[in-house]
């Protein structure tokens, strides 16, 4: 059963890779276009750090625009007024997001549950108001502009992500991977399991000594400092950030990506992001009611669809396939 | 100085006043059902649109008895046919209903009536200040404490003294006993929805006739809620009260000596009392968390 496992997981590994790997040559032929599979890796990386958090720890954070659009902010203020060195710019507004995730993450750490979703909705507001209010640096209400992501320079060859959309989608897909490559391997570590531990029964991790607040404070700051990471590549992608992305709707877009995917499957959030930013970019070009089909998808995904795309595929074949989450229901086992 | 301060804490109240309406719907749907209604605000602006629709033809007093009604009959379907499903399940899912239904909602009204405010005209003899020296004063603004005022007492005293209330009492505390000792649970939640969506509703209406109606002019107001329900602590009715009045009047006087940070400062209330009392000013540990 273990091998199968493991063979059944290199495959899945593998076919991901493919077909991210591969999107250049056949996006353009169904339609799409590149910046449409950028801003899909890019809120992949949103969601499945975020997953990290919501579906690997159980901890509920609806407040993760916030961070997201910190690591935009960040990034394009860097690029405008510090640096021309696009990485550079990316990890210092990365470590904006994730250094605020990690103070406001100490405060919260000791609340559950919806008090936890409430308080970190209400805390990513700050961060909302003050890019709103402070437009001699943010430029307020119209968003920040004035900064455009640099050609990578390396020794004896210049990559010019800045207007090559191709070269610019692998080196996102770069960063994606080594985001989510270093958020699968903490999962599959002892720390990792830990986390897993927590979600399935905090009380009995309680009680065999694992300091269960230090260890969701640390997932709380990874996931924010991940999902930091990739609102920079959406300032990066767009030469752009305005205050909607730090706003609450951009939490809640990015947990409806989890949902869509299914939030127990390490890949399901990338299966949603997909699906969201594809059928948002459809929709909202088919109708000015954008809006009532996007709360429609929430709601029908609630109501008819909680385990999501790939969630339905795990409860169709056995648990065994995948060992740390036998088939848990979409209904939480400590609910009062 | 003393004028303009006073001008602000004024507002300071009326606003606390619409943030304390707002917050005892959202804290008694929260503490009953474990829901955050994100429509809530939805809820609001209906009920200021149903009032700006119907006071032509019924008038403004009949329309301020109407359209929470109204308002509350459609909490009360949405919870019939949609949230009750969300009580067994993880607190995400109802999270994400609410805010689905939230969309809806503000397109809705921004679909039926314009995306642009409407001006909403109350009375004349309500529109005038009370006196001359206090010029910011107006009846409406003193309308609006004293119904904010009544309604709050009435509740509190229907949740002490009515069977009702004492059950949505009992069940924040312990839905399990309650439902064990054979009251309809179903029901109470489908009651207790309803009413919260009604003080929604009320609080639209008046809001209406002070600011106007407009597609977002409850969502502005579902932040410092969340904001009063954590100050004041969550599960306390009281505490909510107290919280509400508290954010409004610090965003009141804030507004006199830092215009820009009268937004913010309600959050920094809020990371101090989680840093010096997690359980918020009057809270109970351990509820809902």
């Amino acid at each position: 059963m273990r091998i199968a496992g493991d063979r059944r997981r290199w495959i899945v590994l593998a076919a991901v890779w493919l077909l991210l790997l591969t999107t250049p040559f056949w996006l353009l032929h169904v339609g799409g276009y590149m910046a449409l599979g950028t801003r899909v890796a890019v809120l992949a990386l949103a969601a499945m750090s975020l997953n990290f958090l919501l579906g690997f720890t159980g901890v509920l954070s609806f407040g993760h625009g916030a961070y997201f659009g910190l690591g935009a902010y960040g990034t394009g203020l860097a690029l405008k007024f510090l640096t021309h060195s696009t990485p550079l710019a990316l990890v210092l507004g990365t470590l904006l997001g994730g250094v605020a995730g990690a103070l406001l993450g100490a405060l919260i750490v000791r609340r559950r549950g919806v008090y936890f979703a409430m308080v970190t909705i209400a805390f990513g507001q700050v961060f909302y108001f003050t890019a709103f209010r402070w437009s001699s640096l943010t430029g307020g209400d119209d968003g920040l502009n004035g900064f455009a992501r640099q050609p990578l320079h390396f020794p004896g060859w210049t990559a010019d992500i800045a207007s090559d959309a191709t070269l610019f989608y692998y080196f996102v897909l770069l960063v994606f991977a080594i985001g989510t490559g270093a958020m699968g391997l903490l999962l599959r570590s002892p720390f990792g399991r830990t986390l897993l531990a927590i979600r399935e029964n905090e009380r009995r991790a309680r009680f065999l000594g694992i300091p269960i607040e230090q260890h969701i404070w640390l997932a709380f700051s990874i996931s924010t400092l991940f999902t930091a990471l990739a609102g920079g590549l959406y300032a990066l992608l767009n030469n752009f950030a305005d205050p909607t992305l730090l706003n609450y709707n951009q939490s809640g877009e990015i947990v409806i990506m989890i949902v869509l995917g299914g939030m127990r499957s390490f890949w399901g959030p990338l299966v949603g992001a997909a699906v969201f930013v594809v059928l948002q970019d459809y929709l909202s070009s088919l109708t000015q009611n954008w809006m009532s089909f996007l709360g429609a998808i929430f709601v029908l995904a609630v109501l008819f669809f909680p385990r999501g795309v790939l969630g339905m595929r795990l409860a169709g074949t056995s648990g065994a396939a995948k060992p740390a989450a036998p088939a848990p229901g979409p209904a939480s086992p400590s609910s009062s | 100085m003393t004028d303009l301060l006073l001008l602000n804490v004024s507002n300071g109240l009326i606003i606390g006043a619409f943030y304390v309406l707002m917050a005892l719907g959202l804290s008694l749907i929260l503490n009953l059902s474990g829901v955050i209604n994100f429509a809530h605000g939805g809820f609001l602006a209906l009920g200021g649109y149903l009032a700006y629709t119907l006071a032509p033809y019924v008038g403004f007093w009949m329309a301020l008895f109407l359209s929470p009604l109204l308002v509350a009959v459609l909490g009360l379907i949405v919870e019939r046919t949609m949230m009750h499903h969300m009580y067994r399940r993880d607190p995400l899912y109802s999270l994400l209903l609410t805010f689905g239904l939230a969309f809806i909602f503000e397109d809705s009204t921004r679909a039926i009536w314009g995306a642009s405010g409407k001006p909403f005209s109350v009375p004349a003899y309500l529109a005038n200040p009370v006196s001359s020296k206090l010029f910011f004063l107006t009846h409406y603004r003193l309308l609006i404490v004293v119904i904010a005022t009544l309604v709050v007492g009435a509740l509190f005293l229907a949740l002490r003294y009515t069977r009702e209330g004492i059950r949505i009492r009992a069940g924040t505390l312990d839905l399990d006993t309650v439902s064990s000792l054979g009251v309809n649970v179903r029901r109470l939640r489908t009651f207790n929805f309803a009413l919260g969506t009604y003080l929604a509703g009320l609080a639209g209406v008046l809001a209406a006739g002070q600011i106007g109606v407009e597609p977002t002019m409850g969502a502005g107001l579902l932040m410092p809620s969340f904001v009063a329900i954590i100050v004041g602590g969550v599960g306390s009715l009281p505490g909510t009260l107290l919280g509400g009045l508290l954010i409004g009047v610090a965003a009141g006087v804030t507004t006199v000596f830092w215009p820009a940070a009268s937004e913010a400062v309600i959050y920094v209330m809020m990371a101090l009392v989680l840093l010096v009392r997690p359980r918020g000013l009057l809270g109970e540990e351990g509820l809902l968390s």
